[in-house]
């Protein structure tokens, strides 16, 4: 019988300099499934690599061979001793893998819980193993019920909810400040990457001009240029609030660079019109005061590191929800494989005859009185006589080994086509 | 007309369940039936007021049992047409309950009727009622989402987010409906005392009569005209303006019942029990 094998590293077994050397490139992976699938041990091979997670799920009937070849495989194919590649190495079978590949698919094993880009990476590794015909019967369906599975948790539970990056979170107070970002004017003052990435989400949301005050003002060109706004001196920053909306503050200065006083002369000007101050200097830029001012909100560094905190033990109650899901998953799944066997199918046939013909002469002999029980019961063998005439072919045929190796597909139309599993 | 009040009461109780569900579990479906629950009371609440005006022939406002009554439906109205406008679903948690409360309230009061005088006749009282009543259900939403304001003002300023800050909306979203509501009351107000004066006139042959009523409308009427021109010209927005909502509502409900316990006039009658 086929058995399911998940053979893997990830970010928890593996630091991140056995990881960067096991990872496989888009080309990588096509050749290596190309490779494995010469082999005969490996019917189906889905190969997922991501910068956090190498994996390999097969389908094999032979798991001590397939085990083995696998990580060999991996330390060959990438050229790294065995040696150092086993130890990081998990191996899970049976319900353990496609608890696995489910929990994988939710982003609840992921290094941030709920991200959602693994979906994604899953979806193209499998894209690739169709393309490939690396996959069959068994990682087709476990697949596509992956996929259904990381929809339902995503639906379902919170775990994609709430910031977990500063500058998410700092878009989240914005748009709870705000209602939209859209046209709403940036200051960025100073640069660096978490300010510039902040700007780029900020962007994104359809925010108005990006001004840019930086203490050179040819930096500060550059950055303008680059996000198509416009430059001001370190001068300019009081009269520019009047026109501004929300102000990132990321200078390397040791003094204030916002008072609360400049914040204050400008406010009737404003109309007092909200202002938010998202200061992730260290030390700060803006004055804490500020926050004290009707209309203007400021956070810092540590403000918005707490916020992050917060939502990260949000997610983290929230994948106890999503584990309960995959959990029933993971059953329902095992009880399609394990019914992929040989016998259960064929007395799961036998039944579905025994009570489409019952079901028929009840019909028949309610009309017809004048039978006997001794005729009764004859009608009773010529339906077992019938069964077994009928069904034998069909036996024979996934009992022997005609099915080109390939069993489980035969099973699996056969448990279709009669509909054994009452799914129409 | 009794059961049917009762049956409008239990259409607003429903609708306040709802929106206490919605509140605390966010399922979109409480919200729906809320409001689905609120649109039938509405429903019943006109159907009820009209028959009452067409056989008796006069708007029932004449006393405080019927005058509540209307003030209730008005509210729900308003919050009806504020919801639809801008999409604060979250209003229906002030709304629902204060228009369940204020009909019950009604129903605890006596009903004593006051001959028909056609002194009510005139379409002048009839839009003088209605434009009053609507403006003050608006001015009570504009304290609901003034209060609503400060929660999610004090939510982000003290950087605690606590159990409202996730449920309620953006302050910009408040702070706008905030406005639309206080510029629909104001409007109604002053609709309604425009044509209180034309009807005193016809009435008592004087515009002004310094009734107590009249004066607490007129302190209000100034109140909010002083709130909108300051938010106009020098921005009172936010805190100050939901401040201000709040405060001006507590007026409203002076001038509504406080007058008529603590003062005399010749709206007095209306509104006694």
């Amino acid at each position: 019988m086929a058995a399911i094998i998940l053979l893997g590293l990830n970010h928890n077994t593996a630091p991140v300099e056995l990881r960067e050397c096991i990872a496989f490139s888009e080309e990588d992976t096509e050749l290596a499934l190309e490779e494995l699938h010469e082999r005969t041990e490996f019917k189906e091979i889905l190969l997922l690599s991501t910068c956090n997670r190498v994996e390999l799920l097969l389908v094999t009937d032979d798991r001590e061979t397939c085990v083995a070849e696998a990580k060999q495989f991996l330390a060959e194919h990438n050229r790294v001793p065995l040696d150092d590649v086993e130890p990081a190495l998990y191996v899970h079978e049976g319900a353990d893998a496609i608890r696995h590949v489910f929990r994988v698919a939710s982003s609840l094993d992921s290094m941030m819980v709920g991200e959602p880009q693994i979906l994604g990476q899953i979806k193209s590794a499998y894209r690739t193993a169709t393309q490939k015909k690396t996959s069959g019967v068994i990682l087709n369906r476990l697949l596509h019920r992956a996929f259904f599975v990381a929809k339902r948790v995503r639906s379902e539970t919170g775990i994609g909810d709430h910031a977990v990056s500063i500058s998410y979170a700092a878009i989240e107070l914005g748009r709870k400040i705000f209602g939209t970002l859209e046209g709403k004017e940036v200051l960025l003052v100073g640069a660096g990457e978490m300010a510039e990435l902040a700007v780029e989400n900020l962007i994104r949301h359809h925010a108005g001009t990006i001004w840019v005050a930086n203490r050179t003002f040819e930096r500060g060109l550059e950055l303008a240029t680059r996000f198509g706004g416009r430059a001001i001196r370190l001068e300019e920053i009081p009269e520019s609030l009047q026109h501004v909306d929300i102000i990132i503050g990321s200078t390397g200065a040791t003094d204030l660079v916002i008072t609360s006083d400049h914040v204050r002369a400008i406010m009737r000007r404003r109309k007092n019109r909200p202002l938010f101050f998202i200061d992730i200097a260290v030390p700060r830029d803006i004055d804490p005061a500020i926050n004290r001012l009707t209309n203007c909100y400021v956070y810092d560094i540590d403000d918005l590191k707490e916020i992050i905190d917060e939502n990260i033990e949000d997610r983290n109650r929230e994948a106890i929800k999503g584990e309960r899901i995959v959990e029933e998953a993971t059953i329902r799944f095992s009880q399609w494989c394990d019914s992929l066997a040989v016998v259960p199918t064929i007395v799961a046939l036998r039944r579905k005859m025994e009570d489409i013909i019952d079901e028929q002469i009840d019909k028949t002999l309610g009309g017809l009185k004048h039978f006997s029980e001794t005729d009764r019961e004859a009608f009773d063998r010529m339906k077992q006589a019938l069964i077994n005439k009928m069904l034998h072919d069909p036996t024979m045929f996934l009992k022997s080994n005609g099915c080109l190796g390939d069993r489980s597909l035969y099973l699996d139309v056969t448990r279709r086509m009669f509909n054994l599993d009452n799914e129409r | 007309m009794e059961n049917l009040r009762y049956l409008i009461i239990l259409l607003y109780l429903a609708s306040t369940v709802s929106y206490l569900l919605y509140l605390f579990i966010q399922k979109d479906g409480f919200h729906r039936a809320g409001i689905y629950l609120l649109i039938a009371g509405v429903g019943i609440h006109s159907a009820e007021i009209l028959y009452a005006t067409v056989s008796s022939g006069q708007l029932p406002a004449t006393n405080l049992y019927d005058a509540l009554s209307i003030a209730a439906w008005a509210i729900a109205l308003v919050f009806l047409v504020i919801q639809f406008r801008y999409k604060i679903r979250i209003l229906g948690i002030f709304a629902a309950p204060l228009a369940a409360m204020v009909t019950i309230l009604s129903t605890r009061l006596p009903e004593t009727p006051i001959p028909a005088q056609n002194i009510f006749n005139s379409i002048w009282f009839i839009i003088h009622i209605v434009s009053v009543f609507i403006g003050d259900a608006a001015l009570a939403l504009a304290c609901g989402v003034g209060l609503l304001y400060l929660l999610q003002e004090h939510a982000i300023k003290a950087k605690k987010r606590g159990f409202f800050y996730s449920r309620l909306p953006s302050l910009e979203l408040l702070d706008t409906t905030g406005y639309a509501c206080i510029v629909v009351g104001f409007t109604m107000l002053t609709i309604g005392l425009i044509t209180g004066f034309v009807y005193a006139k016809a009435i008592w042959g004087r515009f002004w009569s310094w009734d107590p009523k009249e004066v607490w409308s007129g302190i209000t009427w100034i109140l909010y005209a002083v709130l909108l021109h300051e938010r106009l010209t020098v921005g009172w927005r936010g805190r100050r303006a939901a401040i201000m909502a709040i405060v001006g509502f507590c007026v409203v409900l002076f001038t509504f019942f406080g007058v008529n316990f603590f003062m005399k006039g010749h709206h007095g009658q209306f509104t006694t029990f």
